[in-house]
């Protein structure tokens, strides 16, 4: 049996099984690391004895029988956006190059306390601006599928290491698409839960009222495993949400038997490749003959969420990310006069292009004589999207579409036009603008050999809907990893 | 100066709150304590970290607020409002800008020209900054995150004040209001209240209002006087040799007695402020509101209203005792042991007084126990000590609270009643100064001081003088 | 491009954001704001007026702490990734003249 092949949930009940051990399987995953991660360059940083260290304490835990959970003892590997005790926390930034955490984010914990084993920091975009894992000051991360070809972002790292065999499972964090749109760029399943589902605490913040962590796996029951162990209500996040049900994975069960899809025309007109669209509307036509009523329908305002997400985005991003100035942690310029120079040769020199970008934008539409026009026209966009699916979802239990127009495109095509790069975004970005949940699963390869994400979303706090949908439709096709040609 | 000009001014009052810990984090508010001794990662800005709405703050928000007739905000929200500064963690404060807490209230002052309503525009809840220590040696500055993050609100007047006298007038009647609802201690000295003068000077009778500057670092109420004045003849300098007035920020050099603009190119006043999407809206429901109500405490105007029809004091005496609602308790607890509401009133009025301004010390530094005064009054009250000793015994109770009667038992301090003891010093001291017998039975009558004065020396200042001298003139006379 | 973006707009925009752009940088930046926002002048087709601006998706409201002081002297921790500190302080280039 190949041990990597292997997902989260199966690994860790051999484990308990004492058919593996912690070590064996820490070792395995650190081992495909040196092997292939100078190709891939999913890490920012590799934790090898921490790693080591923590699978023995977790193996003598479940020997003693305090660690029973369904994740005990599986390695992982967390997105460098989120806070880590002790442990390089970058956001793929060289404003953060030298920046040690003193507490650990909520969501971490929780698998902590769970007995996993943390394996490293996954690159990204820089703070999560990007969609390609290009822009981080740690070199781009390549799509194990074929290196040519970026793993998308900006959770591109966390992606492209569970695609290639680097960890189990990854956190990942998704503010408009950074968690669905590499995952299927990388042929992985990623779900961005509802909005104030998972603790922002220690989740350093790009755009706060859009930012979800979520779980990326090898499939979906890894997925509402994870989901069921990361989220929770916390009192040190003033946006969670106490949910009455956190019980995700009830929701695997192979039924969609009057399930309600609705499929957005809007989702498949211009700029979609043709090959994505035959896949998608192939899985809709699989979730068809198990019962589920699929039919199209007009969403609306769709051309609307990327702007109206760029507004908002930079606005808070430009104020989240004010506090990296050289005082309290991270890098400081060498050189400088005086304390405003200080200020602005610490951000010229620490911050790279696409994040000065947002951050001279959000600046922009927030100054004075510029704030209703641009940022309330935003916020007020923002309700019209969240009515319009509030109208389908009083028809529908899940919208299908799409979870990118293309497949991964190649390293360097995309940075050269912004605008091009954020038209990507267009099916996921609504979805943080509405405080859905969404999901991406694999539904296939396109001529290149690269996956295809189909994208299933679901109404606020109604996760198990699309759960169901994507583990219903994953019956009907095997896992397929970058290697398994 | 040909022109006659009105000085026109509002303020902008922060007050910071008597809560124990910060507004948006679990960290002590207290006072002092080492550099960033009281920090966490909240109030520090470290990244990842969210803050939380501490209820008291509302509560006291509240409060102030019903105090001066404001109108509360029952949906109010945060905003963030950006500029960088080292002593801002996050390089942004979370205040209030679109929907602050309390609106449209006013509180009415009283000066020579007689009572006033000053208008209030608004009350808002914020974060204070942290402090700026500077080393002249290393020449750099050292921040210290203690304060950040300690509850403020901000108190914004109308411009409705004329003059120095109407300011401060105005700062009494706050200080006094938030005073009584323990909101406070506002300190002026200590800065946990702080006023931001914004004037402008304008022709006499003209609609129009000047252009205004703000000024900044009034620690005390002389040195808000002191800058008024500075202000209002520098702005009628300025107009009367025809230049301009610049809208500015100006810091106060009370020790200079000069004001300097703050202005630099790399501050430009845009503070880009939007909602705060980590907190979410505060909602004050009418039953809330209704609490709070209930809860407020009896203000100063309705304590003097009251004291003027429960004790017979004079109204100076109410309004000095009601000045400080540590003297008012004072006050009120003794009465209510002893009884003799005008005898208390002495007490804090006379002896009390003087020993703290001996002292140099505030109504509020008051440490003497309620029950020690009464007892102490009992006992002059009974005669069992006479006036010099129970001033005597005063200082003991006001320095270290002593109990009076175990003191004066302790130190057999009490008066000697026993008349045949007295006539007998008495006739030892009459023996022993022929002379000042001589003097008062040839009519100088004065001369009794002396041998009262003897005698009192004698009895170790235990005896009662009225009887000293009745039983002396007995003698004398005789 | 029907946005412009004046040089004095960026220098002013770089003082608000605390960032020095070099001269290409600039020119570079005077491109990207100017096509951003005519990207999102589109939101200008959708009439808003009716709308209420949405800054939370759910009606959430009243998250408190209670007013008890939990967190002790912590301060090794807060100053361990400062790049400059002296006496248990920040430091920092001189604020005043």
């Amino acid at each position: 049996m190949d041990l990597l092949s292997l997902t989260a949930v199966e690994l860790s009940k051999k484990i308990k099984a004492k058919e593996v051990t912690v070590i064996e399987a820490t070792k395995a995953v650190l081992n495909q690391i040196d092997k292939i991660e100078d190709k891939i360059n999913s890490y920012v940083t590799v934790d090898k004895e921490g790693a080591i260290k923590r699978a023995e304490e977790v193996q003598k835990l479940i020997d003693d029988g305090s660690l029973t959970g369904p994740l005990a003892g599986v390695p992982v590997a967390i997105k460098d956006n989120m806070c880590t005790s002790g442990m390089l926390t970058t956001c793929s930034s060289k404003i953060l190059e030298n920046f040690y955490p003193t507490y650990t984010a909520e969501a971490v914990l929780n698998l902590e306390k769970a007995g996993v084993v943390i394996i490293g920091k996954t690159n990204m975009d820089e703070f999560a601006m990007g969609s390609t894992t290009e822009t981080s000051a740690y070199g781009p991360t390549r799509n194990p599928w074929n290196t040519e070809h970026v793993p998308g972002g900006s959770s591109g790292g966390s992606c492209s290491a569970v695609s290639a065999n680097e960890c189990f499972f990854a956190l990942g964090s998704d503010t408009g698409g950074s968690i669905r749109q590499p995952s299927s760029f990388c042929g992985v399943t990623g779900i961005k839960p509802t909005y104030g589902t998972v603790s922002r605490y220690g989740l350093i913040a790009y755009g706060s009222s859009l930012d979800q962590i979520g779980p990326v796996a090898k499939d979906v029951t890894d997925c509402a495993t994870i989901l069921e162990t990361i989220a929770s209500y916390d009192k040190k996040d003033s946006t969670s949400v106490a949910r009455e049900d956190y019980n995700f994975t009830e929701a695997l069960v192979d039924d969609v038997t009057g399930m309600k899809i609705g499929i957005p025309k809007d989702y498949f007109g211009e700029g979609l490749e043709p090959e994505v669209k035959e896949a998608v509307l192939a899985a809709a036509k699989e979730l068809e003959k198990k019962g589920a009523i699929i039919e199209e329908f007009d969403l609306g305002l769709v051309d609307y969420a990327i702007p109206a997400y760029y507004v908002i985005a930079a606005a808070e991003a430009s104020s989240n990310l004010a506090r990296f100035d050289g005082v309290k942690y991270g890098y400081r310029s060498e050189d400088y006069n005086g304390l405003h120079n200080m200020y602005k040769k610490t951000r010229s020199e620490g911050f790279g292009p696409e994040v000065k970008r947002r951050i001279m934008l959000g600046s922009f539409v927030l100054s004075s004589g510029y704030y209703d026009a641009y940022y309330l026209k935003a916020l007020r966009t923002k309700a019209l999207i969240k009515q319009e699916f509030d109208k389908a979802f009083e028809k529908y239990d899940v919208i299908l579409g799409p979870a990118a127009p293309t497949t991964a495109p190649k390293i360097g095509d995309s940075l050269s036009d912004p605008i091009k790069m954020y038209l990507g975004d267009i099916y996921t970005i609504s979805v943080n603008l509405a405080g859905l949940p969404g999901i991406s699963v694999p539904c296939g390869v396109d001529s290149k050999g690269l996956p295809i994400g189909l994208q299933l979303i679901g109404d606020c706090f109604k996760e198990k809907n699309i759960i169901r949908a994507a583990y219903a439709f994953e019956q009907t096709r095997s896992y397929t990893g970058p290697f398994d040609k | 100066m040909s022109k006659q000009y009105e000085t026109v001014i509002g303020l902008e009052v922060h007050v910071e709150l008597a809560t124990k810990t910060k507004i948006f984090c679990s960290c002590s508010t207290e006072f002092g304590g080492a550099p960033n001794t009281h920090t966490c990662p909240v109030c520090t800005g470290m990244p990842g970290s969210l803050p939380v709405l501490n209820k008291q703050v509302v509560e006291y928000a509240i409060a102030v607020g019903l105090a001066t007739n404001c109108t509360i905000t029952q949906n109010c929200k945060f905003d963030r409002k950006n500029y960088f500064y080292p002593d801002n963690p996050q390089n942004y404060q979370i205040s209030q800008l679109y929907l602050p807490i309390c609106r449209n209230g006013s509180v009415e002052i009283e000066t020579e020209e007689g009572k006033k309503s000053i208008g209030i525009h608004e009350i808002h809840m914020e974060e204070d900054a942290g402090k700026l220590i500077h080393d002249d040696w290393d020449d750099c500055s050292l921040v210290d995150f203690n304060r950040s993050g300690v509850p403020l609100i901000e108190i914004v007047s109308e411009p409705d004040m004329r003059s120095a006298e109407e300011v401060i007038a105005y700062l009494e009647k706050l200080r006094m209001i938030i005073q009584y609802l323990g909101a406070s201690d506002c300190k002026l000295n200590e800065g946990s209240m702080r006023a931001d003068v914004n004037l402008s000077v304008r022709e006499l009778g003209a609609e129009e209002f000047g252009t205004r500057t703000e000024m900044k670092n009034l620690n005390s109420f002389k040195a808000i006087a002191r800058a008024i004045e500075s202000e209002r003849e520098r702005q009628i300098d300025l107009l009367e040799s025809g230049e301009e007035v610049i809208q500015e920020t100006r810091r106060w050099d009370d020790t200079k007695e000069y004001s300097y603009a703050m202005r630099s190119k790399e501050d430009a006043q845009d503070y880009r402020y939007f909602p705060d999407p980590d907190l979410v809206p505060v909602v004050i429901s009418d039953e809330w509101l209704e609490e709070v109500r209930k809860r407020q405490p009896e203000l100063r105007d309705e304590k003097m209203a009251r004291y003027a029809k429960e004790y017979e004091i004079p109204e100076y005496d109410i309004s000095i005792i009601t000045s400080s609602k540590h003297l008012a308790d004072i006050f009120e607890e003794t009465v209510a042991i002893c009884n003799n509401p005008k005898k208390v009133s002495n007490w804090l009025m006379v002896e009390t007084m003087r020993l703290l301004k001996e002292h140099d010390m505030e109504p509020e530094d008051i440490r003497f126990s309620p029950a020690n005064l009464a007892k102490l009054i009992e006992l002059a009250e009974s005669k069992v000590i006479n006036s010099s000793v129970a001033k005597e015994v005063f200082e003991k109770v006001f320095d270290e609270d002593i109990n009076p009667e175990e003191y004066v038992e302790k130190h057999g301090l009490k008066a000697v009643n026993d008349e045949g003891a007295l006539r007998a010093t008495i006739e030892k001291i009459v023996e022993a100064n022929p002379q000042s017998v001589e003097d008062y039975r040839n009519g100088k009558k004065k001369a009794i001081g002396f041998l009262v004065g003897q005698t009192m020396k004698e009895m170790k200042g235990k005896a009662d003088p009225g009887m000293i001298n009745q039983i002396l003139t007995d003698i004398l006379e005789g | 491009m029907a946005n412009i973006i004046s040089d004095e707009t960026i220098e002013y925009v770089g003082i608000l954001a605390k960032l020095e752009l070099s001269e290409e940088e600039k020119e570079q930046a005077k491109k990207d704001m100017g096509s951003m926002l005519d990207y999102i002048d589109k939101l200008n087709e959708l009439d808003t007026s009716a709308v209420e601006p949405m800054s939370h998706v759910f009606p959430v409201h009243n998250i408190f702490r209670e007013d008890v002081v939990v967190n002790g002297d912590d301060r090794e921790n807060i100053l361990k990734n400062a790049p400059e500190q002296k006496d248990g302080s920040f430091e920092v280039p001189k604020t005043v003249e």
